[in-house]
């Protein structure tokens, strides 16, 4: 038996006898036992189509050339890969591949790295006898405006159309014409929109698709590579980071088959841009008043020491007159879990404040997100059914939404989608339950009880509840915040109701990127690192650090409004920029206007941090190591691919560097030493040293005791350098000898066990009234895009243009009620303020509701959030 | 809105006599055809939102189709064959004489095509779709010349017996 | 075995010309007593009795015996679809678009025997898209068979419902091979599958399917009303019964002839009630049996005088009788120009999926038109050879192998392969010097 329990049988491969899984595909089994069989068209995570005509083989007893890619082995097959036959057929693909293709190697940008040269020359016919002219073709065409197509490069492999239809679902680019004419087609005016553009050029086996981020920027053979984790979003999908003269220039997926299988969201793969971009703050700034007059005055440039010491007096003033509940600390789930614990720390240790969140209103509580039982990203493939009680995937977390899609498309596992409007998934939805803002947690009740045995009065929800029957394995809950205009409070409800089902588990999806790394790290009311709680782990951290705070203290909404009352004295802003992303925009304002003292750690001027008295430049992703851990709770590591231009720091240096000005030393001279520490101090992590680390090829889920089976000591995979057109493998620093056995490390692994009991979530949780809607209202749903204003977006050249401008949208029923046609402006208002919106009819956002994205450029739905309410009611009129 | 309203009726009960909406596509297509004379990209815009799919995927369907013409022909498509009995029979110089001889006339639309299943009586053409075989040049001419004052009219392609 | 035709799936199509195709024509000529039989005689005495006696083979081209090919379904799988393949697009072949345009009533009762046989309620026919009279008549006569009661549910009270959806094509060759029009069927590209699976277990919308052409299919009710063993006494060897020739070009009497298969390329050449010999009474210079995809043969006594068998002809000259067409070119005609036109013609026709046809017939195409055109050289001739063994390796001594998905890459080879074994010398002549062989195209 094979690890996943498939049937072994034997096949002799060019002579040499071999053991491999039943009916797996001859080309795979090959190539993981040594013998590489030539192919443009297959590809491990898609569908073979055996239409490139390389992988030709010969097979004892099968007649003519049966193709590699497309066989199923059987036991006693006895295959030949390197006859006379077969080479000379592998000479004649080679040769027709080439007769149309130009020879413009020298200014293609996969000349070097190209699967066709490679091929060619390994397996290739000396010359071309092809003497008759080319085909010609008007080159290059965009297709997107992320990809670009030079369609004489094609060798029709059908790579990059079924990406686009099997993988991302998105079939917007697709084979035209036929026979020596065909090409890859976009409709006229509707471009390769997708997402995940940007996939189809790395599994392009000749250089036909071109990046234009990546378009000449770089030659192959000066890149230098560093395997990683994507810190994009939550879900941290593994890459390989590249640069060359210190300058980032690609990343390309490597394929983590518990993460994302080797695929990446455009705004992940080509964010990286931002890290060069102009108008990163690269020296530290401290507010000087300039003239006699008392005015603020501005940020001017100075030391790192001199800025370091106004922060640290700031800090300590109000300290010293109002004590640590004036003190306040919002972010950390931008940076590494290292960055993470020294701001908890800092926090917590040294400042004794409680008044600490990572999240800024737009989360879950953190007892929510750490208590509850973890399900990880690859159980949504065996799950019994998915739950999906959150945000639009695909606008969120983009590769989860393909990990969901597939598990519902391919795996046919019953999807459950309890949201108010249509998301990304909604079409592989096998159940709809719709529901008004605010109620959702009602739905998730009569689900639950449905699921228990106890029917709803709804056919929809039964149906839904009928599709488990007879289905084993978990129930997986996708748990996030789906609508920023309802209070947390209400998907905790809904949580709640679900947490008494039998057998399920939750994948929390939170979306910013280490959200669940700096949670786990106690950056959050209440909690201390490694999810202890402030009472359970009071003592082992009163040991560590000397002192913890002495009471549970205010997430960021109670710590704005705290400030907005003039309540908090000095405001730490660790890398968060609560004005555009908290979604109550007036409250945050105010908040940060009234703070005494206000420290940015940013990268940028922002909103949020361009008011800040101090601003201390902080160097980010690529530009520093450490570890992380993604929504699921896999703990990674993050590589260095450039140094910094300018001054900047990572967090966690400056975080020590401002204990020490405040009298604790921290003692920690690197990001290795932080993390050998977590390992050390924080509970969930123990056992999660650099030696493990550096030796799990998937890194591994915390607590580990709770995952043995997800740590995998590394196998050698292929050289991370250059275009992965075959699936790139994660790379181990270290590769251990025996490279199969996880047995005597899982020994170890179940041996650890935390110092102190960690966090559980009891799930009674209080039901919420919903206040009825009236009749003239519309009741606002509030979710997020992939490309929003978020800071990095709009940073980034390529990824900016794509940012969508704000619409309201409503169902057409309502906007005619209005009296407005599409792209008419209206103006929408609530207690909390009012904002003109242009207005687009919508199938998809249903009658009584409206939908606004959260955070795009200009007056948007953080105006109309009033975060002391549990839903938005907003009033819409014309105005003409 | 392409189809007319008798036409959408019709397009809603080919896409139910399919197991599968897809396999409309090409049926769809053909009576767009018939009823616009050519497959425009409206037309199959429509035939996307018809049978769920993308209008990518339709495109890529239609293109893959010799007959499905996606730009504006004239209202007569004269197909003459070429293959190998025509070859010997005097197709291609038909075929040569009738693209010069209309090469200025709007109305009539010229193409070469693969063997029409008429080769007991090579050179053979069709004019939209309707077939004639046993061709001279001035026979062609004559024919299609009937055509064009409506007194000859076709089944296929803006003849409308199809759709 | 004489040099006349057999007609029994023409018969009434040339003893009722003025009516055949009409519900009334058909009726007053026998048509649905082979259903009624059928029925009668139960659904596993036709294919596994019936069928199978008759030593019935495919007369789309592969000659696969259909008996075999029904047995394949799996069993206790439903729904199964029954695809009658109508896109007749081999060239020179049309007899296809004669049975569908003067007797689609016997096609329709041939289905019905079919479906009834296989347990099938929903049929397809595909049918090639120019076919616009064929259509019509299709569509009417499906209307009138339902009105009639020999479709539609319970037909003639056996309880056995069928309903039969005519599906036009596009103009895509490609989608006479039975995958590809499977793909073409659910809305796609017109692109062969791999297989395994092969249609039965896995065919239209991944269900059992069996596809048939429809000269097969027309044929089942003269089996049943017949008798397999009746049917299987006509014929030759496992070639038995009857087919349908489309014999064209230089004869003098072009046109579709059912004769008894045994009878030799002479006898149908050459006999006065069959092809009448070659215009002007010059002498045969080579001709194609078996559509533009088989190699070709000569006029030689041997080939002239060999018997429309099948196997006999696959085996001795390495040609095949395919879809049953003859093309026959005398002395004026110049071979590479031939052999250009149907490399243009599987040039254009490639679907395009796999490398050697999408690249290979392009290449083929461009060099014998440089060829044609008084630019050929001399290695030319044996390069195109080589290039035709990346696509069909062992092209001249069959059985031959494919690199290609489907047989289209093969075929588009056979025209060269056919220059190189009868007409290398003259083609190297025209390869040698500026002068161009003249061509008579009249
Ligand atoms: C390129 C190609 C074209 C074909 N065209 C036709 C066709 O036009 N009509 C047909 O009946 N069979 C055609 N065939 C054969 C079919 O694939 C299939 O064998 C046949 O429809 C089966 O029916 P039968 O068993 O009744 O002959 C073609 C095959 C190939 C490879
Ligand atoms: S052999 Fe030619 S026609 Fe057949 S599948 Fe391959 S490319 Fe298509
Ligand atoms: S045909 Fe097997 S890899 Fe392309």
């Amino acid at each position: 038996m094979s690890a996943n329990g498939d049937a072994l049988v034997t096949i002799t491969i060019d002579g040499k006898e071999v053991k491999v899984p039943s009916g797996e595909l001859l080309i795979k089994v090959a190539q993981e036992h040594g013998t590489y069989i030539p192919r443009f068209c297959w590809h491990e995570r898609m569908k073979p189509v055996g239409m490139c005509r390389m992988c030709l083989v010969e097979i004892d007893g099968v007649p003519g050339l049966p193709p590699a890619c497309t066989t199923p082995v059987t036991d006693g097959m006895v295959v030949h890969t390197t006859t006379p036959q077969v080479r000379k057929v592998q000479d004649g693909v080679l040769e027709l591949l080439l007769i149309n293709h130009p020879l413009d190697c020298p200014v293609c940008d996969r000349g070097g790295e190209c699967p066709l040269q490679d091929t060619t020359l390994a397996f290739g016919p000396g010359e071309s006898r092809f003497v008759e002219e080319k085909r010609h073709w008007e080159k290059p065409i965009p297709v997107s405006d992320l990809v670009l197509l030079d369609r004489e490069r094609c060798i029709q492999c059908a790579r990059c159309t079924r990406f686009a239809d099997e993988i991302a679902g998105d079939p917007l680019i697709s084979f035209g014409e036929r026979g020596g004419h065909t090409e890859i087609t976009t409709f006229p005016d509707e471009p390769f929109a997708s997402y995940f553009s940007g996939n189809t050029v790395q599994v392009c086996p000749v250089g036909a698709l071109t990046a234009q981020p990546y378009r000449f920027k770089a030659r192959p053979w000066d890149l230098d590579a560093a395997e990683t984790s994507c810190l994009t979003c939550a879900v941290q999908c593994r890459g390989a980071l590249e640069s060359a003269s210190n300058q980032l220039v690609r990343l390309l997926g490597v394929d983590s088959d518990p993460v994302n299988q080797g695929w990446l969201c455009d705004k992940g793969r080509y964010g990286y841009e931002a890290i060069n971009a102009e108008n990163r703050v690269r020296y530290p700034m401290v507010r000087k008043s300039t003239g006699a007059d008392g005015s603020p005055g501005e940020l001017v440039e100075c030391s790192w020491p001199e800025a370091l010491d106004a922060a640290a007096d700031g800090i300590q003033r109000a300290l010293d007159l109002n004590g640590p509940r004036s003190v306040a600390l919002i972010g950390g789930a931008r940076g590494t879990n290292e960055d993470a614990f020294a701001w908890a720390r800092l926090a917590k240790g040294v400042l004794r404040t409680d008044n600490v969140d990572a999240q800024l209103g737009d989360g879950l509580p953190a007892a929510v997100a750490l208590g509850l039982p973890h399900a990880l990203i690859n159980d949504l493939d065996t799950a019994a059914a998915i739950v999906l009680l959150g945000p639009d995937l695909k606008e969120e977390l983009p590769v989860l939404y393909l990990r969901v899609k597939k598990a519902a498309a391919d795996g046919g596992v019953p999807l459950i989608e309890i949201s108010p409007r249509d998301t990304g998934l909604s079409r592989y939805a096998s159940a709809r339950l719709r529901h008004l803002p605010g109620e959702q947690a009602d739905t998730a009740r009569k689900l639950a009880a449905a699921i228990s045995g106890t029917p709803s009065a709804s056919p929809d929800i039964d149906a839904a509840a009928a599709l488990l029957v007879g289905r084993d394995g978990d129930l997986v809950v996708v748990l996030g915040r789906g609508d920023l205009a309802e209070s947390a409070d209400v998907t905790v409800g809904a949580a709640a109701a679900l947490s008494i089902i039998e057998n399920v588990k939750f994948l929390v999806a939170l979306r910013r990127a280490n959200v669940r790394g700096a949670l786990e790290l106690g950056l959050a009311p209440g909690f201390l690192p490694g999810r202890a709680t402030l009472d359970t782990g009071r003592d082992h951290f009163v040991n560590e650090w000397g002192g913890v705070p002495e009471e549970v203290g205010l997430d960021a909404l109670g710590i704005f409004s705290a400030a907005a009352e003039g309540r908090i004295h000095a405001l730490i802003l660790a890398g968060s920029d609560p004005i555009n992303d908290c979604p109550d925009r007036a409250l945050a304002r105010n908040a940060i206007m009234a703070s005494g003292f206000v420290v940015a750690i940013d990268t940028f001027l922002t909103e949020s941090s361009k008011r800040a008295d101090v601003f201390l430049p902080a160097s980010i992703w690529g530009e520093k190591t450490g570890t992380i851990t993604n929504l699921e709770g896999r703990v990674q590591r993050v590589a260095q691919k450039v140094s910094p231009d300018g001054t900047a720091m990572p967090d966690w240096r400056i975080a020590a560097e401002l204990a020490a000005r405040l009298g604790v030393e921290f003692d920690l001279e690197s990001a290795d030493e932080v993390t050998e520490e977590i390992a050390r101090v924080a509970p969930a992590f123990v056992g999660l040293d650099m030696s493990l680390l550096r030796r799990a090829r998937d890194g591994a889920v915390i607590p580990i005791a709770l995952f043995p089976d997800e740590i995998h000591l590394g196998r050698a995979g292929v050289a991370l350098q250059g275009a992965s057109w075959d699936p790139i493998l994660p790379v181990p620093e270290v590769v251990p000898e025996d490279t199969d056995d996880n047995s005597d490390l899982h020994s170890i692994v179940l041996s650890v066990s935390p110092a102190v009991q960690l966090h559980e979530w009891d799930s009674a949780s209080p039901q919420l009234p919903t206040p009825a809607r009236d009749a003239y209202a519309l009741r606002l749903i509030v979710g997020r895009t992939l490309y929003d204003g978020g800071t990095w977006t709009m940073a980034s050249p390529s990824l900016s243009p794509l940012v969508p401008e704000s619409v309201l949208l409503v169902n057409p029923q309502d906007r005619d009620r209005i009296g407005v046609a599409d792209g008419e402006s209206v103006r929408v208002a609530t207690g909390r303020g009012s904002i003109a919106a242009r207005v687009r009819g919508d199938l998809a956002t249903p009658i009584g509701t409206a939908f606004m994205a959260f955070n795009l450029p200009g007056p948007g739905a953080a105006d109309l959030v009033d975060a002391t309410l549990s839903v938005t009611d907003i009033r819409v009129e014309s105005i003409r | 809105m392409t189809f007319t309203t008798k036409n959408l009726e019709r397009a809603r009960t080919i896409v139910a006599s399919y197991p599968r909406p897809k396999s409309a596509v090409l049926p769809l297509a053909h009576l767009a055809q018939d009823q616009d004379g050519w497959l425009s990209p409206e037309a199959m815009r429509e035939i996307a939102l018809m049978t769920g799919i993308e209008p990518a995927e339709v495109l890529g369907t239609c293109s893959f189709y010799t007959m499905f013409k996606r730009d504006p022909v004239g209202r007569l498509v004269v197909s003459v064959c070429t293959n190998v009995t025509c070859l010997v029979t005097g197709g291609p110089e038909l075929l040569e004489h009738l693209v010069d001889r209309y090469s200025d006339d709007d109305e009539v639309f010229v193409e070469e095509v693969e063997c029409l299943a008429s080769c007991d009586g090579a050179p053979a053409m069709q004019v939209n779709y309707e077939f004639h075989d046993g061709l001279t040049t001035a026979s062609a001419e004559d024919i299609i010349e009937a055509y064009k004052r409506g007194e000859l009219v076709a089944r296929g392609t803006s003849g409308g017996r199809l759709s | 075995m004489s040099a006349v035709e057999t007609r029994i799936i023409t018969k009434r199509i040339r003893d009722r010309a003025e009516d055949s195709w009409t519900i009334d024509g058909a009726l007053a000529s026998g048509a649905y007593e082979g259903l009624k039989k059928a029925i009668a005689i139960g659904r596993d005495a036709i294919g596994q009795e019936q069928v199978k006696a008759s030593g019935l083979r495919g007369r789309g081209g592969a000659g696969f015996p259909t008996a075999t090919k029904w047995s394949f379904l799996p069993e206790a799988s439903f729904p199964r679809y029954l695809v009658i393949n109508a896109d007749e697009g081999e060239p020179s072949t049309f007899k296809d678009r004669m049975l569908l345009e003067a007797d689609p009533h016997q096609l329709i009762e041939g289905i019905v025997i079919a479906a009834y046989a296989i347990e099938c309620n929903l049929a397809f026919i595909y049918l090639r898209g120019e076919f616009a009279l064929g259509y019509e008549r299709l569509v009417d006569a499906i209307a009138a068979a339902h009105a009639k009661g020999f479709l539609g549910s319970n037909i003639l009270g056996s309880g056995f419902d069928l309903e039969i959806v005519v599906h036009r094509g596009a103009g895509a060759y490609i989608c006479g091979e039975e995958t590809a029009l499977l793909e073409s069927l659910e809305g796609e590209r017109g692109m062969p599958r791999i297989r395994p699976p092969f249609p039965a277990i896995e065919g239209l919308y991944a269900k059992p399917t069996v596809v048939n052409n429809v000269e097969t299919i027309s044929t089942l009710p003269h089996i049943v009303l017949m008798g397999g063993d009746e049917y299987a006494k006509l014929g030759v060897n496992r070639s038995t019964g009857t087919r349908l020739f489309s014999l064209s070009g230089h004869v003098k009497r072009p046109g579709n002839y059912e004769v008894e298969l045994g009878i030799t390329f002479r006898d149908l050449l050459y006999s006065p009630e069959l092809g009448g010999g070659i215009r002007e009474d010059r002498a045969v210079k080579f001709f194609i049996p078996g559509g533009a995809s088989s190699q070709w043969l000569i006029g030689s006594d041997e080939h002239l005088d060999a018997p429309l068998d099948m196997d006999y002809v696959q085996q001795t000259f390495g040609v095949m009788l395919g879809s049953g067409a003859v093309m026959v070119y005398d002395e004026t005609v110049n071979p590479v120009l031939v052999a250009w036109r149907l490399a243009k013609f599987f040039a254009h026709e490639s679907c395009g999926k796999c490398t050697p046809c999408r690249e290979g017939t392009g290449w083929i195409e461009k060099v014998l038109f440089r060829i044609v055109n008084g630019h050929g050289r001399p290695q030319d001739l044996d390069m195109l050879f080589d290039v035709c063994e990346s696509i069909s390796p062992g092209v001249m001594n069959a059985p031959f192998t494919q690199t290609t998905i489907c047989p289209l890459g093969p075929s588009a080879v056979s025209c060269v392969a056919s220059l190189q074994k009868y007409f290398r010398d003259e083609v190297l002549a025209m390869c040698a010097g500026p002068a161009l062989i003249p061509v008579s195209a009249s």
